[in-house]
């Protein structure tokens, strides 16, 4: 447990119990679960030997549904059941989806719902449904490999994803009852997994080209510290679009209609996609296919050829690589070590050419499948509170500054990209009329001047406000974004306190009402009581709690509390050991409530003293 | 007693470093890492929700306090403000030499678009702006070092004029994002 290492070693009260926790890389193509085990950082494997699963889920009447590589297999035959690469839908409105290409095979369902929905067999369903599924089988491969409940999980997401992906990607992993630690930018994962294992210290990039995103990031490694610098990339650009260059030329040469079928063009990315990974070892790939008048066409595609097709798409990965290196104000040259993460980093041009730009050899030494997944392993391992001595640190940014809606349709940004997180930040504003009593604050995403050019993400109303001559309120927003990079904003009106306040909510995200409803249904699904599970709930808050405030009073309750204070804090702990002998959820939720009031005192002289002691800690050592 | 962090203490304090514009950007970066390990929302990953929510407020204060302190510009801004010199609305730029550099900045930074490399034009525009920022710096910091009255109006002076520099290189910035996105 974290708290532990604010003790004095030797100290901890608890004794040290391994928690079960696991890392997930949930990918485009593919997704992976790994754990430490034995101090060893592994991806898990299911039962016949497979480590990826391919992100692949396939709906079938009656509410039944396959994951996976069983699901992949009839992707070509069943392509309207058969979801892939959801992840480019996740957090994503019905218009963005469509404009991702023509040519997805998926019906979309016009609902009046902003979140687009997918018609299959089995009903209609959202990306985060679809992700969802997703994570409940990575999650009993790990609890059948590992003998027992999961504590937590450590999921990634592209450093790129925007504050709506993130979220949706959150509440898949609450639909697939997982309890996250973190969210981690996968560059800084696949960080973690070479940091950790060569003991480096200095400035590193991680080029991260995976099946449908791309993330650049520059991250300097200083004892234990993962301090991002910058982070940029291209949300729309992979190793799919090399597929679709190849597929494309093949219709072409093939004389292939435009117009083709979904099974036919399912067919043809598969053959493009086997003719990309025959070329990072040979020289020529062959090609064969059935027309749809029965007849057959054979081809061939050369290295040479397939080089020309996807060197503009790994130029285009090179934009971003500049800009990274600009914000973190480092040079090429100052790069130590160039990490390559994501499957299409084995396209050999994709290694020549990043080679090239950075002035060295790439380190290709961990599967570049795995190796995000075995980062996440490794935090999840340090979250978990595994390794009370790890001083293993990982600082993130924010990938995409974060602003609001000014007079003309323009951004007023508030946080610039590439702001270490967590971080809150406020700005005031004022009204535009006479006697004006509302504002509509528009908060936004993204680098461009103009709202119409930015992601919204949420809308909500300042109402209230005291009528005053117009530019008289004074309206203070505030912005606080997570470690998760998860924003909330509030707006208060300095002068009266009219207070307005969100958990931003993306305009393409899911309601709470909509998460628990989903929740319910799968409930139904697998004949679970939704009682029985807000009360398990609770029950494990209840330990937690109550283990964390425990430890925390053996390490400081003496120094910190007197023993009043202290009486009065035990017997707020006895209340919630009580409630949670019982069956009722909702008591044990007011025990709880009343506990954490009970201990804020103590929690914030605890803050306190841990800063004096990192300070003081280090004034004592450059006595020495 | 009320629930209260030392939200009260000034940037220097929190990172026990001396009150001045000189500063020991290594030490203060050890220092940034050692009181993050301390405060960070991670270290309390297993922690209730109130320790959490703390946390999330100190490790937000100490990375805004590194982003003031770690900057030169948004350093002396800071430090005016605390010695009571700070910038108002009403603060301009009186320097006439200055005035016609800063026209110039931005002619040529409008002439970018129609220039027959935008990227290369707009390279040498980001670094006269650096180049000229650098200078500014320098003077600052001879200003600060000297600490009179007069010379922390000139250290005023520097901040507003570094500010503009500043506001360009973010225009810079835009406008190749826009060139990017142009093709």
């Amino acid at each position: 447990m974290a708290l532990l290492q604010i003790s004095e070693p030797g100290q901890s009260a608890a004794p040290h119990q391994h928690r079960l926790a696991a890392g997930i890389d949930l990918g485009t193509t593919n997704s992976l679960v790994a754990t430490v085990r034995s101090g060893m950082a592994e991806t898990l494997p299911d039962a016949e030997g497979n480590h990826l699963l391919p992100s692949v889920v396939r709906y079938l009447g009656g509410g039944s549904r396959v994951v996976g590589q069983e699901a992949k297999a009839e992707a070509a035959r069943d392509p309207l059941n058969t979801i892939v690469s959801v992840k480019r839908f996740m957090g994503r409105g019905v218009n963005d989806v469509k404009s991702l290409g023509s040519r997805l095979p998926y019906e979309f369902v016009d609902a009046e719902s902003r979140m687009p929905r997918l018609r299959t067999a089995g009903g209609d369903v959202s990306p985060v449904e679809v992700s969802a599924e997703i994570l409940k089988s990575l999650r009993q491969r790990a609890e059948s490999s590992l003998g027992g409940e999961l504590t937590g999980v450590v999921i990634t997401v592209p450093a790129y994803f925007d504050d709506a992906q993130r979220q949706a990607t959150k509440d898949a992993a609450k639909l697939a009852s997982l309890n996250v630690l973190r969210l981690l930018n996968e560059p800084t994962a696949a960080a973690v997994a070479y940091g950790l294992d060569g003991g480096s210290e200095g400035v590193i990039a991680v080029y991260d080209l995976g099946g449908g995103t791309f993330d650049i990031s520059i991250l300097r490694l200083n004892k234990g510290v993962f301090e991002v610098l910058a982070t940029s990339g291209d949300s729309a650009l992979g190793g799919d679009d090399m597929d679709r260059a190849v597929a494309e030329w093949i219709m072409g040469q093939a004389g292939i209609a435009d117009d083709a079928d979904h099974h036919q063009l399912r067919r043809l990315m598969r053959d493009a996609c086997a003719a990309k990974e025959t070329l990072t070892a040979s020289d020529i790939a062959a090609i064969k296919l059935e027309l749809a008048d029965g007849s057959h066409w054979e081809g061939a595609l050369s290295r040479e050829q397939f080089d020309a097709l996807v060197d503009p798409l790994i130029r285009k990965s090179l934009i971003p690589c500049r800009r990274a290196l600009r914000d973190a104000g480092v040079d090429p040259n100052e790069i130590k070590d160039v990490v390559m993460v994501g499957g299409s980093t084995r396209v050999p041009r994709v290694r020549e050419l990043v080679g090239e730009f950075f002035g060295r050899d790439p380190l290709v030494d961990i599967d570049p499948d795995k190796v995000v997944a075995i980062g996440a392993a490794m935090q999840a391992d340090v979250l978990v509170g595994n390794k009370p001595d790890d001083q293993m640190l990982l600082l993130d940014v924010i990938p995409l500054s974060l602003g609001i809606e000014t007079m003309g349709g323009l951004v007023e940004k508030i946080i610039p990209r590439n702001t270490t997180i967590p971080v809150a930040r406020a700005q005031d504003f004022t009204t535009f009329k006479d006697g004006q009593t509302a504002m509509a604050v528009h908060v936004v995403q993204g680098e461009r001047e103009l709202v119409s050019d930015s992601r919204s993400l949420a809308r909500f109303e300042l109402r209230g406000i005291p009528a005053m001559t117009a530019g008289a309120a004074r309206i203070r927003v505030t912005f606080q974004v997570d470690a998760d990079g998860l924003l909330s904003v509030t707006a208060r009106e300095q002068t009266t306190g009219v207070e307005s306040s969100i958990q931003v909510k993306p305009s393409y995200g899911l309601s709470d009402n909509e998460i628990e409803r989903m929740l319910r249904e799968s409930m139904d699904h697998a004949r679970e009581d939704m009682n029985a599970r807000n009360l398990r709930e609770q029950q494990v808050e209840a330990d937690r709690v109550l283990d964390a405030l425990q430890v925390a009073l053996d390490a400081d309750g003496e120094a910190l509390l007197s023993a009043a204070e202290r009486g009065e804090l035990e017997r707020a702990m006895d209340v919630v050991r009580q409630a949670r002998q019982g069956s009722d959820h909702k008591a044990i939720k007011t025990a709880l409530d009343a506990l954490n009031k009970a201990s804020s005192e103590f929690a914030a002289r605890r803050m306190n003293a841990s800063i004096q002691k990192a300070l003081s800690g280090h004034a004592l050592d450059e006595f020495n | 007693m009320s629930m209260q962090t030392d939200t009260a203490k000034d940037y220097f304090e929190l990172f026990g470093l001396p009150v001045g514009f000189e500063l020991d950007s290594e030490l203060l970066a050890l220092r940034y890492r050692e009181l993050q390990q301390a405060v960070h929302p991670d270290r309390f990953a297993g922690g209730t929700d109130l320790e959490r929510r703390l946390a999330v407020q100190q490790a937000s204060r100490v990375n805004e306090g590194y982003r003031i302190l770690r900057s030169p510009l948004a350093r002396a801004r800071y430090l005016l403000e605390l010695w009571g010199v700070g910038l108002d609305d009403t603060n301009t730029i009186s320097d006439p030499g200055f005035l016609m550099a800063q026209m110039e900045l931005r002619e040529a930074l409008a002439e970018v678009r129609g220039s027959r490399d935008p990227f290369v034009a707009l390279a040498a525009v980001r670094d006269d702006i650096e180049r000229r920022d650098r200078i500014l710096a320098d003077e600052l910091r001879s200003a600060f070092d000297d600490g009179s009255p007069e010379a922390l109006a000139r250290a005023r002076a520097c901040v507003l004029k570094m500010q503009f520099m500043h506001k360009l290189l973010d225009e810079v910035a835009i406008l190749e994002e826009d060139l990017v996105h142009e093709g």
